[in-house]
């Protein structure tokens, strides 16, 4: 395994002059990979991802070569192929910085995927607060389709593909995959039931994959260099580079590009350590759907067996990064309240889970929690785990379940304060149901 | 417990698992189970009731509200998370541990009905719902008895009418999305949808298109404006687009809570308070079953029954909600006669008034001679009532229950081809239906005029990809719900058009040649010359069946009834000698005293009293405004000698008539009806000893003052009687029906053909006392393609002004895709009551023109709410379609 930080792929346009131009991004490789993988057959496409282990960049790591071959064989009904850039997941700040640095290498990545998946349109659902990274990418897209990378009979080969830039309308649940496609549709977001899973009926209730923008964007590497490139980067499960997008309390937060398996130790040292010297408190690996880590977990390896391992999940890789000045009640406190506003609405769990998670946490952080209030939380995170409609009710638990396993003395303790208040009003509270008590 | 292990080894094998099934362990117990059978239904075979809100055995699965949450096993192996029992299949090998031995499950339950009523306002004992409703219940069964929530409950301002029917409470909405998935998939109305996320999703309707033409059109109701609440507080007024549905009253019976609510029944009644009775639908011939609640001798609501072969659990809004004419302050309780002196009505005793009726009847029969006019309101056993009353106590056969335009050629098609066909004998059956490759719907409006039969065909286009062809005037709502493909014809032309099918659409004939195809005519096919016959032409040429459809739910009864000028009860002709002997000698008559001539039919009826031919008119619950020529029936009530009625309300009749004899409505007796499949539609009484005389039991009493006994003393006697009869043998279609060559009257300059027929909520009497209910109905529009209206030069949104040498009616006028020179009416709704005010029917000429100053159309929204009905208007500015035959494909988005 290699821990040193290699010489950077993704991002390793990202600093050039005017890196978003197609004519930077011809000099620098651009489009090389398109020449050779429209020359191959779309299984031998497939075989290439599946041996290099690429494994999905948007948080669950499902294998995109094994996801890619779920597609129907036939053509009957049309194929799509849909890029999930809605990022939204708090922390996370990858997709966005890759599309406007880089939007080409997204696009050579749309056309190799979709010819290796027989899709002849392809859609990037981007988050629609990013504004001018939907501008960019559309300029990005008339460019590619003018120097003939796109459109019809693309490079000569026969091979005709569209692309089509939307903008959601900013909501968070429009990132599951399922509520990206009824949002791309025209519908209100709301994750369907599955089955039928997407590569069944997905877009228009056609074969439809749903790939993240980091997934895509790795493919034409993996296409010019090979497979056993990509795997010489990362550990055996978790192949190849990945961004970690590192906020808080660092000295240099941003982008940084490593592989798979780096440790949060070794990121810090990237980006110049804690922040005026204060010591790290906790910090996520991969957004705030994933369990906290403490200190302790400097030294775990940052892939999805390592995260997995230690109690978490590798998510997007946006580590967020917290010093002892905060408290972690209140960060719970505001992670809930984004969960409460994000919550589609559609399963009970999850809708009415956050908003009394929320409640309770703000109560508590206003110093009128109570001890039990602490066992309520975690009760009826365990009613919403497991139990919702998709994962945003199992990420929503979790920044409670492990800030309360890590630090419970601090629930405890402003229970404590506020005991006296507390207590009073527990009292006036038996007095109001005073016919039920007596 | 301890089990014995098995010993005995020659222990008989497993029956194999049938062809089609899985065998699975749901609770320990084995069971097999067909592919795709959910496990919610598996288990609630076996006993096991999974609590749910979201899942309706009729709706498509969601898995949104998560109470059904069970631990599932396949290949030994646990899924991790607990799965919705609504929206899992079963598997082989699959092993279930519901909330009964899964303490995973049951926590998972109580965990997510907890938080269901976090936000729940808990207000059961003001909840139409409390004592009936499954929040309640199921909380009581698989919740917690204590909340843990102490914190503040989201509240909304409510209740929000969402239309002038149902009241939407926001804070018991659990959101099971139940309403919206009826509204979009089993009704096709959109028209409610979830807003906004989170705690704050919520039910809602959308805003009103601005542009729409719908929206001049004033709101009558008498809940009017849209108060429209957000949840922090009112934010907006007005500019809604209701939820505009023939069928929303099922979305107040399928909420699981109280969240739906009837402004009708609203804080009328605690279900515990209420007797049920199972009860039949007297509205329409779409025959539902229905469950009447009633209270100290009042019917406080009526819910549908679960009848999978019929109505499946579905009833129309109408058949719901319209009832209250029974309990009309202006109901008859006591009979009346004329007096002498006065002239005028007076209450009678029962005695006093059947002495004169039978007099005035007694006189009339030795003399011009009576006739009879039942309507198509009648149970079977009423109808034979009259039939009987006719032949032994007037002597006659001028007896028609057909109170609508009709001819000779329907009386011979319904002698031949529809007579005696049930869903046992070959009849085309609701389930035919369901599974028609094809369905050519003929001269028929489903949605409006069997609103059961359209629930059926979306039913069968959306599941069974049933293909349904309508022949008819423009894409109405009925077609575009039906996925269906209109064959556009000028009105009256669907003779023509039936029989050039072969020529125009080859595809559409060859779809009715694949076995099951299914054609279906309405009753206005009655008035379009030679359609019978050319329906009979093509049935015989592709093999399909053929059925009829009539609006109302005593027509079909009426027939097999003897109700009718050329047929005896039991469907035998009156011209046949030997019918006639046979029946003598059931009916205990000399031989040779029944009336072998042929009878008159309305039209006859009505003729022959107007031109003073005839002593004494029977009229039983007819309204003059549904015949043809209203003016011409009131003219015959006024010139003949003696008009007895038998009636519920005053009407037209009323002031004509010489003795009125009170009846009673549906709920204070017993009977049956026939469906328009030939289904017998048994009901009990619903109110019990509450004073009226059903039809049979006055006519029984009334042959008795004129030395003729009926046997009918009761709905039960009248069926005995009839019963021995036999019933009328499988309709044999075979006989000739001859088509009748007069062309239709051409239209002149400054005139077009009217296309017209009733809309389910109309002006029609058995709707009175319903406001919230009228304020549903479509509103009273004209429609017109929008080559013709530049010809008149008449402005959509604008009035137009039709006319004939009867009289006129002022409408506003809204675009469609009819062929050119035709203009659509409603037939009986709002100021257009086409029969009364124009003289016109289906395919007459009228003449057009834009509403001269000073005409308004400011009644014009009587029977109508403020943008109602937008689906079919809104689709026709760009649909037009040259006239003559062609057809175009109306998809659904």
């Amino acid at each position: 395994m290699s821990t040193d930080p290699v010489t950077p792929v993704l991002t390793k346009r990202w600093l050039s002059p005017r890196s978003w131009r197609l004519s930077t991004y011809e000099q620098l490789e651009g489009y090389t990979a398109l020449r050779k993988a429209l020359a191959a057959t779309p299984e031998q496409l497939v075989n290439v991802v599946k041996d290099a282990g690429l494994r999905g960049r948007g948080g669950a790591g499902f294998p995109a070569g094994v996801k890619w071959s779920f597609m129907p064989p036939n053509e009957d009904k049309p194929h799509y192929l849909v890029i999930n850039a809605d990022e939204g997941e708090p922390g996370t700040c990858k997709d966005i910085p890759l599309m406007m640095a880089d939007p080409h290498s997204l696009i050579e990545g749309c056309v190799i995927a979709s010819y290796a998946m027989r899709s002849h349109h392809c859609f990037i659902y981007v988050r629609g607060e990013a504004l001018h990274c939907v501008r960019r990418l559309n300029s990005a897209v008339r460019e590619a389709r003018a120097a003939g990378y796109l459109g019809q009979n693309i490079l000569d080969t026969g091979y005709d593909l569209d692309i089509t830039v939307h903008a959601g309308a900013g909501a968070y649940i429009c990132g599951e995959e399922t509520a990206l496609l009824d949002s791309l549709e025209g519908r209100r977001g709301q994750p369907r039931l599955k089955p039928p899973f997407p590569a069944a009926a997905g877009l228009y209730a056609a074969p439809t994959t749903v790939n993240n923008v980091e997934t895509i964007a790795s493919v034409p590497f993996i296409v010019n260099a090979g497979s056993a490139w990509f795997r010489s980067m990362g550990r055996e499960k978790s192949p190849g580079p990945k961004i970690f997008s590192i906020s808080g309390h660092v000295t240099k937060p941003g982008q940084y590009e490593a592989p798979m398996g780096t440790t949060l130790r070794q990121l810090l040292e990237l980006c110049g350590g804690m922040k005026d010297g204060i010591p790290l408190k906790f910090w996520t690996p991969g957004g705030s759907s994933t369990p906290m880590f403490t200190a302790e977990h400097l030294d775990v390896p940052l892939d999805f067996e390592g995260a997995a391992e230690a109690g978490s999940m590798l998510g997007t890789t946006a580590v967020q990064v917290f010093n002892e000045t905060v408290s972690v009640p209140w960060a719970v406190m505001k992670w809930t309240q984004f969960y409460e506003h994000e919550s589609c609405g559609k399963c009970t769990p999850c809708r009415e889970g956050t908003y009394w998670l929320a409640q309770i946490l703000e109560r508590m952080v206003a110093g009128e929690g109570t001890v039990s209030d602490i066992d309520t939380l975690l009760d009826v995170c365990d009613n919403i785990f497991g139990r919702s409609f998709c994962a945003l009710g199992d990420g929503a638990v979790s920044p409670i379940q492990s800030g309360i396993k890590y630090f419970r003395d601090e629930f405890l303790a402003l229970c404590d304060s506020n005991a006296v208040n507390a207590a009073r009003g527990n009292d006036e509270r038996r007095e109001l149901a005073g016919a039920h008590s007596r | 417990m301890t089990i014995a292990p098995e010993q005995n080894s020659d222990a008989p094998e497993k029956p194999p698992v049938p062809e089609g099934h899985v065998r699975l362990i749901v609770d320990g117990v084995e069971i097999t189970a067909p592919k795709g059978e959910l496990i919610i239904r598996t288990a609630e075979r076996i006993g096991v009731e999974v609590p749910r809100f979201c899942d309706h055995p009729l709706l498509d699965p969601a898995a949104a509200c998560r109470q059904c949450l069970v631990e599932v096993e396949m290949n030994g192996r646990p899924m991790p998370k607990p799965q919705p029992a609504c929206a899992v299949t079963v598997a082989d090998g699959m092993v279930v541990k519901t909330q009964r031995t899964s303490a995973v499950a049951d926590k998972a339950q109580q965990g997510v009905m907890e938080l269901l009523l976090i936000n729940h306002p808990l207000d059961c004992p003001i909840c139409d719902k409390g004592g009936e409703c499954p929040l309640q219940n199921q909380a009581l069964a698989h919740g917690r008895t204590d909340s843990r929530f102490v914190d503040t409950k989201r509240t909304f301002a409510k209740p929000v009418p969402i239309s002038n029917q149902v009241l939407l409470d926001r804070e018991r909405c659990v959101l099971c999305q139940r309403c919206t998935r009826f509204s979009a998939e089993i009704a096709g109305d959109p028209f409610i949808d979830l807003l906004e996320r989170g705690a704050h999703q919520q039910i809602g309707v959308g805003p009103a298109d601005p542009d729409s033409l719908l929206s001049r059109v004033d709101s009558p109701s008498e809940v009017t404006g849209f108060t429209v609440h957000g949840h922090d507080g009112d934010i907006a007024v007005g500019d809604k687009q209701p939820y505009s549905s023939y069928f929303s009253g099922n979305v107040i019976q399928i909420c699981p809570v109280g969240a739906l609510t009837s402004a009708a029944y609203r804080f009328r009644s605690r279900p515990f308070d209420l007797v049920s009775k199972p009860s039949v639908c007297e509205h329409c011939a779409s025959g539902c079953a229905q469950r009447t609640d009633f209270r100290r001798g009042k019917v406080q609501r009526r819910l549908a029954g679960d009848d999978p072969a019929v109505n499946e659990e579905w009833n129309c809004d109408k058949g719901r909600f319209a009832f209250t004419y029974a309990t009309a302050t202006d109901r008859f309780t006591r009979p009346m006669v004329r007096d002498e002196a006065s002239g005028e009505l007076r209450e009678s005793s029962w005695t006093e008034a059947l002495r004169v009726a039978a007099a005035g009847l007694l006189a009339a029969r030795g003399n011009k001679g009576a006739a009879v006019l039942t309507g198509g309101r009648l149970t079977v056993e009423d109808a034979y009532a009259y039939a009987k009353f006719a032949r032994i106590a007037l002597h006659t056969n001028d007896i028609d229950f057909r109170a609508r335009p009709h001819s000779a050629e329907e009386l011979d098609f319904l002698s031949s081809t529809v007579l005696g066909a049930t869903p046992d004998n070959g009849g085309v059956s609701y389930a035919d239906l369901e599974t028609a490759p094809a369905v050519l719907s003929v001269a028929f409006e489903p949605e409006e005029e069997s609103p059961i039969v359209f629930l059926r065909l979306r039913k069968a286009a959306r599941k069974s990809s049933t293909a349904v062809f309508h022949i008819g005037s423009h894409t109405t709502p009925a077609v575009t719900k039906t996925f269906g493909t209109l064959l556009a014809c000028v009105p009256g032309a669907e003779a023509a058009a039936v029989d050039g099918l072969a020529a125009h659409a080859p595809d559409v004939v060859e779809s009715l040649r694949k076995p099951g195809a299914v054609v279906l005519v309405g009753e206005r096919a009655a008035i379009i010359p030679g359609l019978f016959a050319a329906l009979h032409k093509l049935i015989e040429t592709t093999g399909a069946k053929l059925a009829w459809i009539p609006r109302r739910a005593g027509e079909r009864g009426a027939l097999e009834a003897g109700a009718v000028p050329n047929l005896l009860p039991g469907g035998r002709s009156v011209t046949d000698a030997a019918a006639r002997a046979d029946i003598e000698r059931s009916w205990g008559l000399a031989a040779g005293s029944l009336p072998a001539q042929l009878g008159l039919d309305t039209n006859g009826i009505i003729a022959a009293a107007a031109a003073g031919q005839l002593g004494a008119l029977v009229v039983g619950g007819v309204d003059p405004d549904d015949l043809p020529d209203p003016e011409l029936a009131v003219t015959a009530l006024s010139t003949v000698d003696f008009v007895v009625s038998l009636e519920l309300r005053p009407s037209e009749v009323t002031r004509r008539a010489h003795v009125v004899l009170p009846v009673a409505p549906a709920a204070e007796k017993s009977g049956s009806y026939l469906n328009w499949e030939g289904r017998r539609r048994e009901f009990g009484v619903v109110i019990e000893r509450a004073g009226a005389l059903p039809d049979c039991r006055v006519l029984d009493t009334l042959a008795v003052e004129m030395d003729a006994d009926l046997f009918t003393q009761t709905a039960q006697a009248a069926a005995g009687d009839l019963a021995r009869l036999g019933a009328p043998a499988a309709p044999s279609p075979t006989a000739a029906l001859v088509m009748d060559p007069a062309a239709p009257v051409a239209a002149g300059t400054g005139q077009v053909r009217l296309a017209t027929w009733r809309q389910l909520l109309d002006n029609g009497s058995l709707q009175r006392g319903e406001p919230h209910l009228a304020g549903t109905a479509r509103p009273a529009i004209a429609k017109l393609a929008p080559a013709t209206a530049v010809r008149f030069g008449i402005t959509f949104g604008g009035d137009v002004t039709v006319s004939t040498a009867r009289g006129s009616v002022t409408l506003p006028v809204l675009p469609a895709d009819l062929p050119v020179d035709v203009l659509w009416l409603p037939e009986n709704s709002g100021p257009s009551a086409v029969h009364r005010v124009l003289g016109a029917g289906h395919g007459s000429v009228v003449n057009i023109g834009p509403a001269p100053s000073g005409a308004t159309s400011a009644g014009a929204g009587a029977a109508g709410s403020s943008a109602a009905g937008s689906s079919s208007a809104g689709s026709g500015a760009t649909g037009f379609r040259p006239a003559g035959f062609s057809a175009a494909s109306e998809g659904e988005a």
